[in-house]
C-alpha cells in the first residue's frame, strides 16, 4: 500500500467525521432524523473503491471505539458501537466494502443507472439487512419487525444515493482513483 | 484538537488497565445475552450502576449517558408488552441499559491515548498479515488533522457558493470539497514521501 492510498484513507475518515458536523435534519411527520454521516461510507466505496473505501470506514470506527466523539451528535465510545444501532456501523464498513466491489467492476462503463444500483445495494439492502438483524438479536423482536421499524429512515436513505451516486460520477470525471482494466 | 469523552479520576476502575476493561466489556456483553431472567439481568445492571460511583461519578454523568437512548429502551420496553409480557421486557431494558453503561464506564475512564497505545500492541501479531502497526498510526493521527481542515475548506466552499446563489445545493457543497481535499491529499502524500516515510 502506497503512501497516498494511507492519506486518502485517513482523509475518508476523517470526511465521515466531518460529515457528523452537520447537524441532523428531522422529518417533520415521523420525526425520524436525517444525519449527513452515513454518507460517508457511500462516498468511501464509491470514490476509493472496495478496499480503501472499507479500511476508511474501519479506521473512523476505531477511533469512534477509542472515545472519540465523532458520531453525529458528538456521540462515541463502546456504548454506541455495541448499543442497538451497533449493526449499521460494522455494516457501514461491509456495505463500503460492497460498493466498491461494484463500482470497480462497473468503472470503465459506469453511468448514473449502475452507479446508483452499485449504492443501493451495498448501502441500503445489504447495510439495512446488517442492521436490523442486529437490532432484531438486541432488542429481541422479529427480524421482520426489526424491518419494519428501521423502515422510515429508508427516505433518509433514498436521499443518501442520490447525492453519492451524484458525487462519484462528478468526482470520477473531474479526479478519478479508481483504475479498472478490462 | 478534538477532546476526547475520558473524564479524570483515580479511582480503580481509572487505573485499571485499558485491555483488562476493554475484555471485562465484552465478557459482560456476552454474557448478558446468556441470562434467561429479569431479576440477574437486572442485579448486573445495579452492579453496573454502582461502579459510576466507585468511579467517582455523580448522578449527572451516569444520567448523560441514559438520556441518549431512553426513548430507544421504552419503546423497546412497549414492544416486548405487546408481543410477550412485562418480564420479557425488563430482561431487554435491562440487559441493552447495563452494556451500554458499562460501555459508557470503560469509554469515561481510559484516554483516548492509552486506547491507542493498547490497539497498537493488540495490532502486533496482526503483523504476518499485512497490517503494519506504525501505517495505521500515521493514518489515525491524519484523520485527527484532516477533521478541522475539512472544516475550514467546507466553510470556505460554503462562502464561495452563497456568492453563486447555490447555498442551498448539497452537490455544489460535497463535489468540491471532495475534489480539493483529494488534491490537498495528494500534496500530504509526497511531502511524506519526500522525508522519506518507510514503515516497511
Amino acid at each position: 500500500m502506497k503512501t497516498k492510498d494511507i492519506v486518502y484513507i485517513a482523509l475518508f475518515a476523517a470526511l465521515t467525521a466531518a460529515l457528523g458536523l452537520f447537524p441532523p435534519i428531522t422529518l417533520p411527520v415521523t420525526g425520524v432524523p436525517i444525519t449527513a454521516q452515513s454518507l460517508g461510507p457511500m462516498l468511501a466505496g464509491a470514490i476509493l473503491g472496495a478496499r480503501r473505501g472499507a479500511l476508511s470506514i474501519i479506521l473512523f470506527l476505531v477511533l469512534v471505539a477509542v472515545g472519540l466523539p465523532l458520531l453525529s451528535g458528538g456521540r462515541g465510545g463502546f456504548g454506541v458501537m455495541i448499543g442497538v444501532t451497533g449493526g449499521f456501523m460494522f455494516g457501514w464498513a461491509i456495505s463500503a466494502f460492497i460498493i466498491g466491489l461494484l463500482i470497480e467492476k462497473f468503472w470503465n462503463h459506469l453511468n448514473v443507472f449502475n452507479a446508483a444500483l452499485s449504492i443501493v445495494f451495498g448501502g441500503i439492502v445489504v447495510l439495512y439487512a446488517i442492521g436490523n438483524a442486529w437490532v432484531a438479536v438486541v432488542a429481541d423482536i422479529s427480524y421482520w419487525q426489526a424491518t419494519v421499524g428501521s423502515a422510515p429512515f429508508l427516505i433518509g436513505g433514498a436521499i443518501k444515493v442520490v447525492i453519492a451516486t451524484a458525487a462519484c460520477l462528478a468526482v470520477r470525471r473531474a479526479y478519478p482513483l479508481i483504475s479498472k482494466a478490462g | 484538537m478534538i477532546a476526547g469523552l475520558y473524564i479524570d479520576g483515580t479511582s480503580a476502575v481509572h487505573r485499571a488497565t485499558a485491555g483488562i476493561k476493554i475484555l471485562a466489556m465484552v465478557a459482560l456483553g456476552t454474557g448478558v445475552f446468556l441470562i434467561p431472567d429479569w431479576p440477574v439481568a437486572a442485579a448486573v445492571l445495579a452492579t453496573v450502576i454502582v461502579l459510576y460511583p466507585v468511579s467517582g461519578f455523580g448522578l449527572r454523568v451516569l444520567w448523560a449517558q441514559i438520556k441518549p437512548m431512553i426513548w430507544l429502551l421504552a419503546v423497546f420496553f412497549a414492544v416486548q408488552l405487546w408481543l410477550h409480557d412485562w418480564q420479557a421486557g425488563l430482561l431487554v431494558v435491562t440487559r441493552v441499559a447495563a452494556i451500554v453503561l458499562f460501555a459508557a464506564l470503560v469509554t469515561l475512564t481510559t484516554k483516548t491515548s492509552a486506547m491507542l497505545d493498547s490497539l497498537e500492541r493488540a495490532m502486533q501479531p496482526l503483523r504476518p498479515i499485512g497490517v503494519n502497526p506504525q501505517k495505521v498510526s500515521l493514518a489515525i493521527s491524519m484523520v485527527l488533522r484532516f477533521i478541522p481542515v475539512i472544516a475550514t475548506v467546507a466553510s470556505e466552499i460554503r462562502d464561495a457558493q452563497r456568492a453563486r446563489g447555490l447555498d442551498k445545493s448539497i452537490l455544489a457543497m460535497v463535489v468540491p470539497l471532495i475534489i480539493r481535499t483529494l488534491k490537498m491529499a495528494d500534496d500530504v502524500a509526497d511531502a511524506i514521501d519526500a522525508r522519506s516515510f518507510d514503515p516497511d
